[in-house]
C-alpha cells in the first residue's frame, strides 16, 4: 500500500515536470524527499509541527494549502524570505515565519519536494536549479 | 424523529455534567456552552450572568451576555453586542471592561447586569501597539480604579532579526519602551494613551503575559508569564530538544510598580533555579546575568502556555483551595520533536500569601486523550478562568469550537 502511494506520488510529480528538462529521475526524486524530511526535522518542525498540522492561530499547516500545492517561485520565496502577516487560506496567524537564506539551494529543494509530497500533499518536485533561479533574482 | 431524540440526547448529556474533564473528587464539570467560538476571557457579573469574549467574531459579535433564568446551568438568554473581538474580559464597579488588540473599552452595566448602551462603549485607552505576534492584550483591575494592561513583545527574545537563526539580541531591546509589560491606566478616564512616556508602565521585562489577575489577600498583581521560545533550535550547542521542551520555566509573578522580570535579557532556569543569560545576550546555559532582575515566585515546566489565572476567594472549594491560583495552561506547541504537554488547569495553593511551591493538576484531559496532546488536534484548550457568586468557577475553550464549563463542588 504503502508503495502503491509513493509510486502514485511519484507519478504525479514526474506527469507535473515532464515539460522541464530538468525534471530529476523518479529515483532523484526519492532521494530529495528523504534528504528533505532531514532539513524538515531540524528547520521547520518547531513550528508546522511533526504532522505538519501546525498551530490555530499562530503557525499555518502545511497541508493542501494554496502556497505548498501552488506556484513554486512564491513558494521558495517564502523559504527564502519568511513570511508575516499573510492569511493562509483565508485564517490569520500570529507567528512569524523567519527567513532561511542560510539554506542551500539542494536544502531548500528537498524540503519543499518533501512537504509538497508528504502529509496527504501531492506535488511536483521542486530542483536545486529553480532554487537557484529564484534566489538570483531575489 | 430519531435526529430530534438524538438531539435531545446531546443536549441533556451536556447539561448533566461533562465526563470529558477528569477533576477531583467531589468536584463536577457541567457544560454551559458548547460549539460555540473561541472563547478566550471570561468575566461573571455579582447577580451570576456571564460575559464572554471571543477571539474570532461570531455573528458579527464579539461579546456574548449569557444569562441562565431558569436555574438549568443552560444560558437561556443570550444577547451578542460589540463589534471587535479580543481577549480582556473584567467586571469592576458596575462596568464591564473589554479588550481589542489595540483598544479598552468599558459598558456600564445595570443592577440585573444588562448592558445600558450596548452600541456605544466608553474607549478608556487607545492606541496600543499591536504587532501580530503575541497582540492580544489581557487585562485585570485593582480596587482602587486603575486597569491593569499586558502589552506583549512583538518578539521571541528581541533578536535584529525574529527567529532567525544566528541573530543577536538587541541592546538595549528597544521594544521594551512600549511592549514587554504591564501598563496602568485610571479604570474611569477615557481615551488614555501611553506614547513614549514611562508613566503608564507599571512592570517591565515580561515577554508577554495572558493570565493576570488581583489578589486580594496580598493586594498585588501576579501575573503568568509565556517564556521565550526555541532554544534547541536556534542554539543547539547549548541545548538539546529534550531540555528546550522544558526550558525556560513558565513564570508567576508578583509584580508592583518598577517591577524588571529580565525579558529579554534573561530567563529563569527552574533545574538550576537561578537567572540566566539569554544566549542572544551572549549566555551559554550557565551563565548568569550581571544585573539580578525580579525572580519568579512560582516556576512551572516550559511552554505550557498559562491563558488564565484565577486567585480564589469562594466559599464553595474545599479550605485548601481558598486564595491559591488556578492556572489554565493552554497546551505547548513549542516542545516538538518531544510530546506536547499542558491543556489543563492547575491549581497552586497559597499560604499567607505566598505559594507554598507545591502545585497539581486540577482539571485535566482538555485536549480528549494521549493521542490529542497537540494544538491541532486538542479538542479543546483551556484559557479563561473566572469565579461565580455561587463559588463555582468557570473554564473556557478557545478553540473554533470552544465553550464554557462551570466547575462546582458537592460534598
Ligand atoms: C519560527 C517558526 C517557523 C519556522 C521555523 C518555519 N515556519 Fe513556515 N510559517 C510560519 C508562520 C508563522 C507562517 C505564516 C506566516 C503568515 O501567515 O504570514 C508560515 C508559513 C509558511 C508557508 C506558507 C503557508 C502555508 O502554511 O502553506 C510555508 C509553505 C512554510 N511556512 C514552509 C516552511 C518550511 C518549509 C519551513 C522550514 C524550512 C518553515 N516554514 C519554517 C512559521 C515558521
Amino acid at each position: 500500500m504503502k508503495y502503491l502511494l509513493l509510486s502514485f506520488a511519484l507519478a504525479f510529480g514526474f506527469m507535473s515536470l515532464t515539460s522541464k528538462p530538468a525534471a530529476p529521475a523518479q529515483s532523484g526524486i526519492k532521494a530529495s524527499i528523504t534528504r528533505g524530511k532531514q532539513v524538515y526535522l531540524q528547520q521547520c518542525l518547531a513550528c508546522h509541527q511533526v504532522d505538519a498540522s501546525g498551530v490555530p492561530n499562530m503557525n499555518p499547516p502545511l497541508i493542501k494549502t494554496k502556497q505548498v500545492l501552488g506556484d513554486k517561485t512564491a513558494l521558495i520565496k517564502i523559504v527564502l524570505n519568511g513570511l508575516k502577516g499573510v492569511d493562509i487560506d483565508g485564517d490569520s496567524y500570529n507567528g512569524v515565519m523567519a527567513p532561511h537564506p542560510d539554506l542551500t539551494d539542494r536544502e531548500i529543494a528537498d524540503v519543499l519536494t518533501y512537504v509538497r509530497n508528504s502529509f496527504g500533499n501531492k506535488a511536483s518536485a521542486v530542483t536545486a536549479a529553480q532554487v537557484k533561479v529564484v534566489r538570483a533574482a531575489n | 424523529m430519531k435526529l430530534i431524540i438524538g438531539f435531545l440526547g446531546l443536549c441533556l448529556t451536556s447539561l448533566v455534567s461533562n465526563a470529558q474533564l477528569k477533576l477531583p473528587a467531589g468536584f463536577k464539570a457541567v457544560t454551559v456552552l458548547s460549539d460555540f467560538g473561541s472563547v478566550r476571557h471570561i468575566a461573571v457579573a455579582p447577580n451570576g450572568v456571564v460575559f464572554i469574549h471571543l477571539g474570532r467574531l461570531k455573528d458579527g459579535k464579539g461579546i456574548y451576555r449569557l444569562q441562565d433564568t431558569n436555574g438549568d446551568g443552560k444560558p437561556d438568554k443570550i444577547f451578542a453586542f460589540g463589534d471587535f473581538p479580543g481577549t480582556g474580559m473584567a467586571i469592576r464597579d458596575g462596568y464591564l471592561y473589554a479588550s481589542s488588540d489595540e483598544e479598552v473599552f468599558r459598558y456600564k452595566l445595570d443592577a440585573d447586569a444588562n448592558v445600558v448602551n450596548p452600541g456605544h462603549p466608553e474607549r478608556i485607552v487607545t492606541g496600543l501597539l499591536a504587532r501580530g505576534e503575541h497582540q492580544p492584550k489581557a487585562i485585570t483591575l485593582d480596587y482602587s480604579g486603575n486597569l491593569y494592561v499586558n502589552i506583549g513583545a512583538y518578539s521571541n527574545a528581541c533578536q535584529i532579526d525574529d527567529r532567525q537563526k544566528g541573530s543577536p539580541g538587541r541592546m538595549p531591546c528597544p521594544i521594551l519602551d512600549s511592549a514587554g509589560g504591564i501598563w496602568q491606566f485610571r479604570a474611569d478616564v477615557p481615551n488614555q494613551t501611553y506614547g513614549n512616556d514611562h508613566d503608564h508602565r507599571y512592570a517591565t521585562g515580561l515577554r508577554n503575559v495572558v493570565g493576570l489577575d488581583w489578589n486580594r489577600q496580598t493586594n498585588s498583581l501576579f501575573v503568568m508569564q509565556h517564556g521565550r521560545d526555541q532554544l534547541s533550535y536556534l542554539y543547539p550547542q547549548y541545548w538539546n530538544d529534550k531540555q528546550s521542551a522544558e526550558l525556560p520555566a513558565e513564570c508567576m509573578y508578583e509584580l508592583h510598580k518598577g517591577s524588571d522580570c529580565g525579558y529579554p535579557y534573561i530567563f529563569y532556569d527552574q533545574f538550576q533555579h537561578k537567572q540566566v543569560l539569554g544566549p542572544e545576550y551572549g549566555g551559554d546555559g550557565k551563565k548568569e546575568p550581571s544585573e539580578h532582575y525580579q525572580d519568579p515566585i512560582l516556576a512551572f515546566p516550559g511552554h505550557l502556555a498559562p491563558d488564565g489565572l484565577l486567585f480564589y476567594t469562594g466559599d464553595q472549594f474545599p479550605a485548601k483551595y481558598k486564595n491559591g491560583a488556578f492556572i489554565a495552561f493552554h497546551g505547548s506547541w513549542n516542545r516538538a520533536p518531544e510530546p506536547q504537554e499542558g491543556f489543563y488547569v492547575v491549581f497552586a495553593p497559597f499560604e499567607n500569601g505566598k505559594p507554598t511551591g507545591k502545585w497539581e493538576i486540577f482539571a485535566d484531559n482538555f485536549a480528549g486523550g494521549p493521542d490529542k496532546m497537540s494544538p491541532s488536534k486538542a479538542e479543546h484548550r483551556p484559557c479563561g478562568l473566572a469565579q461565580g457568586p455561587d463559588g463555582s468557577i468557570y473554564v473556557t475553550d478557545d478553540n473554533r469550537n470552544g465553550g464554557v464549563w462551570k466547575i462546582s463542588y458537592h460534598k
